[in-house]
């Protein structure tokens, strides 16, 4: 049977992936940040999963105002990196994982969590830059990726706890699916930032370490935080965290801790980043 | 109360929250700037910046914004960050500069502030303390 055997939560900031485009990434500026990400490139490769799924969200860039589906499942066997108005990033393509992706959406529809179902989707830095934190730059993605968007810009974006209890509907499907397949589940997005208006370049470094501490240790806790909070204390932003709790939920109730780093700023933004293994893998 | 429910995040300051009220407002703004994803159509306005507006129904005022690169006008007026972003980068401006121009102060100055741990929750959180609202 098929097993998710970790999780890891990063930001997903655009500037990081022109950063590893350019080669940039030895630079004062941005060394401290991803010296951060050399155990997690370690780690993934010792585990080297069959299957990631990366939770994340589009930004206007699949999806626009004419469409805007709170949780898409991508069920495609492959996905373009996309153009998001300044030329598409020097990526692999990505490869998809249909069979498990179909059987997911069909395991957590009947589970009651109404997905969109999405057979063609361009992708945009929300996924290829975990992708390239984890994985450097290599010739091809080294494993297939399923894509799973939640709309966090349009508000309201879906609770803390229903990303939670879907996080768990994914646990079931997975654990569900009669191939041995070793699955990691990356939530993206966050930490504090804020990108708009007079209050952008929010940091609050205190709510981010608190998060940290509530998604390894206590995500009920994490998923009972309410939207206005996130909004004012991690950033308008900052509410993309909600996408971390996916990943928890996928995750058995207690887990081990493998890695944390903590950064400011990439850019506009506070960069978070958490592995975590379940207990009995 | 609205059909919204629970508006409380009217209180955060310098905070535009794309809810469904912006997002009504703004939909023909932001789906000119979702068209500037597509390099021929980024040229096209580049080429002739009034005429290619003349495709999108949007108001006068969201129509002068656009022109002027009035960045946080373009929110008030409905836009959202995601899309204004992507007439920014037609400018070859990224978000970090595109925050330091909506904050009304250099690159150099934003870019210190982020470098020095970013701007402070203190007293961020409310309107009530900031002078101006």
């Amino acid at each position: 049977m098929a097993e998710i055997v970790a999780g890891a939560a990063m930001s997903h900031v655009p500037a990081i992936g022109v950063a590893i485009d350019q080669g940039n990434t030895g630079d004062a500026y941005w060394r401290p940040l991803f010296a951060g990400f050399e155990r997690s490139r370690q780690w993934i490769r010792e585990v080297d999963p069959d299957v990631v799924i990366v939770v994340y969200n589009d930004h206007a860039t699949a999806f626009s105002l004419e469409l805007i589906p709170t949780f898409a499942l991508g069920c495609a066997a492959e996905y373009q990196p996309a153009d998001e108005g300044w030329g598409r990033r020097p990526v692999p393509m990505v490869k998809g994982q249909p069979e498990l992706a179909w059987h997911m959406a069909q395991s957590v529809i009947l589970d009651e969590f109404d997905l969109t179902i999405v057979n063609k989707l361009e992708v945009d830095h929300g996924l290829t830059v975990p992708l390239s934190l984890m994985f450097g730059q290599p010739d091809a993605w080294p494993c297939p990726v399923i894509p799973l968007c939640v709309n966090v810009v349009q508000y309201p974006p879906p609770t803390g706890n229903r990303c939670l209890n879907l996080g768990r509907a994914i646990g079931r499907a997975v654990r569900s699916f009669d191939r041995d397949l070793r699955v990691v589940i990356f939530g993206t997005g966050g930490m504090s930032h804020q990108l708009q208006s007079k209050r952008a370049g929010l940091i609050n470094s205190e709510f981010d370490n608190r998060f940290l501490d509530l998604i390894a240790h206590d995500p009920r806790a994490a998923a009972a935080i309410p939207h206005v909070e996130y909004l004012r204390e991690a950033g308008s932003e900052g509410i993309e965290l909600v996408m971390w709790l996916v990943m928890r939920g996928a995750l058995d109730e207690n887990v081990r801790e493998v890695h944390r780093h903590y950064h400011v700023p990439a850019s506009n933004t506070a960069v978070g980043h958490i592995i975590l293994e379940n207990e009995t893998t | 109360m609205s059909q919204d429910g629970n508006q409380d995040y009217h209180d955060i300051p310098g905070t535009y929250v794309f809810d469904a009220e912006h997002s009504r407002k703004g939909y023909h703004l932001n789906m000119f700037c979702m068209s500037l994803r597509h390099a021929d159509n980024r040229d096209a306005f580049k080429a002739d910046e009034a005429a290619y507006l003349d495709r999108y129904p949007m108001t006068g005022e969201q129509r002068r914004a656009v022109l002027d690169r009035d960045w946080d006008g373009l929110l008030r007026l409905g836009g959202n960050i995601y899309y204004t972003s992507k007439l920014a980068a037609t400018d070859g401006i990224n978000f970090q500069e595109l925050a330091a121009r909506m904050t009304g102060v250099s690159s150099e100055e934003y870019r210190a502030m982020m470098l020095a741990g970013g701007r402070p929750i203190a007293g961020n959180r409310s309107k009530k303390e900031w002078a101006d609202g």
